[in-house]
């Protein structure tokens, strides 16, 4: 029972949704502006995509983007969830403040002090700026918002079932493979796909720590912003921005689907039994 | 107890025609968009009585609490306090007070501070408040407590807080939802004498919301029964036990054992039924349904006796075989397989010592019971 | 052997990503803090000293001694890096605060709506965190120009008569991170709200109090963790925000994240950019401690 749902918070939702929205909303409908203004409508055209699939340094940009972003992403999935499984399995060892400390500061560490200091690393071992420099930077700031995503689902897993799996005769490790890592992995792929569009997103730390020829796409795009506002910006950000709506809206309706389907087939059992 | 018990027999304003009532709902139906939680219920309540609402979970008693509270508006319908329509009031300016189930102690309060809410909203004088704190809780002797947060007390000390908190304000009417739910089944039953002192000490108005019979049936002056959002049966603890309305109150309060059968007979203050096994029995009341009619017999286990010998006298007789025995202490409950098929409760007190009993398993028993012994229903 | 086996798996788990944050976390820092310490040069890597060990131990020695305050001192000598810092940490305070303002009912709202919707408008509070900060932030660019979508539709309604100019001020910067923070201040104050006990604002009304006055007593206090957590997550970050007010704010306006970026791309100089992001981490220690230990609270409570 929620209590009475006033006009003032229906107005809050609706009032703060209409911000998040709009702008967003807008830049993607001047996507489709047959005008180089991006700002005065001069009818509906598609021009502005179509000059998007010649225009080579922003599909080579795409193309990097997406490379690293995927390793990035799978590598930093591994990393965060060990680190997860750290922080809630093994509640004393030494060092422990300090782990937990380098796994949250990163969420809230300013991203031009990360990226300064990454490239300050990458220069002092030699390493030479590039695409391995940049996935490298890319795991390391990721790894630690996976490891809080799959954390949080870890605090309330049940541990007797993995006692249960031990107890039957599981070792600890195939214990969490065959019992523990199934039930958390709605929030490691969570994890993943989180991982994936930071990294898909970020432009400052990508500009510190890459080199050329490896020019991600949020760079490529700040640079023509620098420029001026041009309507194949929008019609690039208008299609990462279905990708990701796609994506989000996908996982939302698979997980949907397995409640529902769960919930049906509990309430099938319960009646069952009753019967 | 005892004295109590003494005092409380004179007070019975709903028999009496000139009582003037306290609280009364008019037929009130309660909706929740296809759910029907109150459907076009009416009940008076008078003033300084002890009212328990009882029933399963999803009957509507809490519902009707809230409408009384204001927390819920009834769809059609009124509610009255002491003549006044509620409609329209909230809960802030309602002279009631409800005592929460969950207890809904704010947690970042201290107790005292708690019991001092209320009292605070009405702007009352500093001095006066810790005074009445101080005054609450030692009614609920709390007093080395007043600085605790709620999660440093015990379920029983926080039942307490609300408890003080709910009447620091001095509330025409109190309610109580569920009030000793959370706790263990010992505290459970010293605290329910404890609430009847209270209640009769401070002459308030008290409304309770529970699913326990036994609770009911302590505290309450009256019950009523409700079963899908309506009341089935509004009466003294003893009326609902002895001669229950249906058989829905005869069912859910206490056990019973229930006879079906046709009514063959029915004269002056006796009739006769006929049963589903053809067997006769006789009811020593009128019965208000004509003869031909489909009645039922209640019967409570303790109403009835298990022997190994067919007793000679008895109105009413049946055979069958042991089929369990629960031995209770007190008491000892059979649970009789007659021939048909058909399990019959009844229980023995075991009025004196004995470890063997005389009956066991298997063996062929007789239960009997006088006419009177049960109630006839015709719904 | 099994035993054994899994002793060593339990001490991987902790070492490999324990390991990792601190090669490419922790170490970094000092790096940065040593490369602070040096001066500047016309040579790639555009520092001086350069630490190698080989040259030994006298090598060492002999880089220790070179090091210099000389960037620090420059720092505070020079009023335009104190402007830097102060505006950045005002700017990230107001916009604290407007995004709370801003927040707090869209999340109190959310805590209420009826429960079938409530995944919803998580959802779509979510969703927007996902697409690209960058481009968020970019879409306000063309609605703030002087010839922008604001002022045309406020020149249509007729309620200016002269474009405003919001891009290139502070109010642009401001804008900015309101909108791409909102998220983070949204949903640890659903958090604490909707896991917020609602008979307790019933019982505060049963007891006298208006629903007004019900939220002060009750319901803001008890928000208070999400309060902390949200505000914390809005203003560490925000202090050194680059983006915002580089597409945002301009050339006019200072934000100490813009400072280092330019120091840095720009002016090539690496000791100074450094001496900059130390003192940054300094001033930025204090909140995520605070954070942090505010978390490990929240988590120990539940």
């Amino acid at each position: 029972m929620g209590g009475t749902w006033g006009r003032f918070n229906i107005a809050a939702i609706v009032l703060g949704f209409a911000f998040l929205y709009l702008p967003i909303l807008l830049l993607v409908v001047y996507s489709f502006n047959e005008s180089r203004l991006v700002t005065v409508w001069a009818g509906f055209s598609t021009r502005w995509y179509a000059s998007l699939l010649s225009n080579d340094g922003l599909m080579d940009a795409a193309w990097v983007t997406a490379r690293v972003a995927f390793i990035s992403a799978t590598v930093a999935t591994v990393l965060g969830t060990m680190a997860a499984v750290a922080l809630t399995r093994y509640t004393r060892f030494r060092g422990r403040l300090l782990f937990s400390g380098l796994i949250f500061a990163p969420l809230v560490m300013p991203e031009v002090i990360t990226g300064l200091s990454l490239l300050l690393l990458f220069v002092a071992v030699g390493l030479d700026r590039g695409f391995v420099t940049v996935t490298l930077a890319h795991i390391t700031f990721s790894m630690c918002f996976v490891a809080v995503v799959v954390q949080s689902r870890l605090v309330s897993f049940d541990r007797s079932l993995e006692e249960a799996a031990m107890d039957l005769g599981a070792t600890p490790l195939r214990a969490f493979f065959q019992v523990t890592l199934p039930i958390i992995m709605p929030a490691v792929i969570s994890g993943w796909m989180l991982a994936f569009t930071l990294s898909l997103d970020d432009l400052v730390i990508a500009s510190f720590t890459s080199g050329p020829g490896a020019t991600t796409l949020p760079m490529k795009i700040y640079s023509q912003v620098r420029l001026g506002v041009t309507p194949e910006i929008n019609a690039v950000s208008t299609i990462l921005i279905g990708i990701v709506a796609l994506g989000v809206i996908a996982a939302s309706i698979v997980n949907k689907r397995r409640d529902v389907l769960r919930r049906r087939e509990e309430n099938l059992a319960r009646e069952r039994g009753e019967g | 107890m005892q004295s109590l018990g003494s005092t409380r027999r004179s007070f019975a304003p709903w028999a009496d025609p000139d009582a003037k009532p306290y609280i009364r709902f008019e037929n009130v139906t309660k909706r929740f968009g296809d759910f029907i939680a109150v459907d076009d219920l009416s009940l008076t309540i008078y003033e300084r009585e002890f009212f328990a609402l009882l029933g399963a979970s999803g009957c509507g008693k809490t519902t009707l609490l809230r409408m009384l509270a204001g927390f819920e508006h009834p769809t059609s319908g009124r509610v009255l306090l002491d003549g006044q329509d509620l409609r329209g009031v909230p809960p802030y300016r309602r002279p009631v007070n409800m005592m929460f189930q969950s207890y809904a102690l704010f947690p970042h309060m201290d107790v005292a501070s708690n019991i001092a809410f209320g009292l605070k909203q009405d702007g009352m004088q500093k001095g006066e408040i810790a005074e009445r704190v101080a005054q609450m809780l030692k009614l609920v002797q709390l007093e080395p407590f007043a600085k605790r947060r709620p999660h440093q007390l015990s379920g029983g000390q926080r039942q307490r807080v609300a408890l003080a908190r709910s009447l620091a304000k001095r509330p025409k009417v109190l309610l109580l939802d569920e009030p000793l739910g959370a706790l263990d089944k010992k505290l459970r039953e010293e605290t329910q004498f404890e609430l009847m002192d209270l209640q009769h000490e401070l002459g308030l108005t008290f409304i309770v919301v529970t699913h326990d019979q036994e609770e009911a049936m302590t505290m309450a002056d009256r019950i009523a029964v409700m079963e899908k959002g309506r009341v089935m049966q509004v009466a003294t603890p003893a009326e609902i036990y002895e001669a229950p309305a249906s058989r829905f109150v005869a069912g859910f309060v206490g056990s019973i054992n229930m006879f079906e059968g046709v009514l063959v007979k029915a004269d002056g203050g006796a009739a006769e039924i006929r049963d589903r096994s053809g067997a006769p029995l006789l009811v020593g009341e009128a019965p208000a349904a004509a003869p031909g009619g489909t009645v039922w017999l209640a019967v409570r286990p303790e109403k009835m006796r298990v022997t190994r010998e067919r007793p000679p006298e008895a109105a009413n007789v049946l055979e069958g075989e042991i089929w369990d025995i629960a031995y209770l202490g007190d008491m000892t409950v059979y649970n009789v397989k007659l021939d048909d098929g058909r399990i019959i409760k009844a229980s023995m007190m075991n009025s004196q010592r004995r470890l063997e009993d005389a009956l066991t398993w298997h063996d062929r028993a007789w239960i009997s019971f006088p006419a009177d012994a049960g109630v006839l229903l015709t719904s | 052997m099994g035993r054994l086996f899994s002793a060593l798996g339990s001490r991987l788990v902790i070492a490999v990503p324990y390991l990792w944050l601190f090669v490419f976390f922790l170490v970094p820092f000092f790096i940065v803090l040593k490369i602070s310490l040096s001066q500047t040069a016309v040579a790639i890597p555009p520092y001086l000293p350069v630490f190698g060990l080989d040259e030994g131990f006298a090598g060492l020695v002999r880089n220790l001694r070179e090091l210099s305050f000389e960037n620090y001192l420059w720092l505070l000598g020079d009023p335009l890096y104190l402007n830097a810092y102060l505006s950045s940490l005002w700017i990230a305070a107001v916009s604290t605060i407007l995004t709370l303002l801003i927040g707090y009912p869209i999340a109190h709202g959310m805590a209420r709506a009826p429960l079938a919707l409530r995944p919803v408008l998580l959802m779509l509070v979510i969703l927007p965190f996902w697409t690209s900060f960058l481009i968020r932030v970019y879409a306000w660019i063309g609605i703030l120009k002087p010839e922008g979508l604001l002022n045309q539709l406020l020149l249509f309604l007729g309620v200016i008569d002269q474009p405003l100019v919001i891009i290139n001020t502070t109010t642009a910067i401001y804008i900015g991170i309101v909108y791409s923070y909102l998220p983070f201040m949204v949903l640890p104050l659903y958090a604490t709200l909707e896991k917020m006990d609602y008979t307790l604002i019933e019982a505060a009304q049963d007891l006298g109090c208006t629903p007004i006055a019900a939220f002060w007593k009750i319901t803001l206090p008890l928000s208070l963790p999400g309060v902390v957590a949200g505000s914390m997550l809005v203003f560490i970050p925000a202090v050194g925000e680059f983006v915002i007010p580089d597409l945002l704010g301009g050339s006019g306006t200072l934000m100490i994240g813009k400072t280092l970026w330019s120091e840095f791309f720009s002016n090539r100089d690496w000791p100074v950019s450094s001496a900059v992001a130390v003192i940054l981490l300094l001033i930025l220690v204090a909140p995520i401690v605070y954070f942090q230990r505010a978390q490990a609270r929240a988590r120990e409570r539940a």
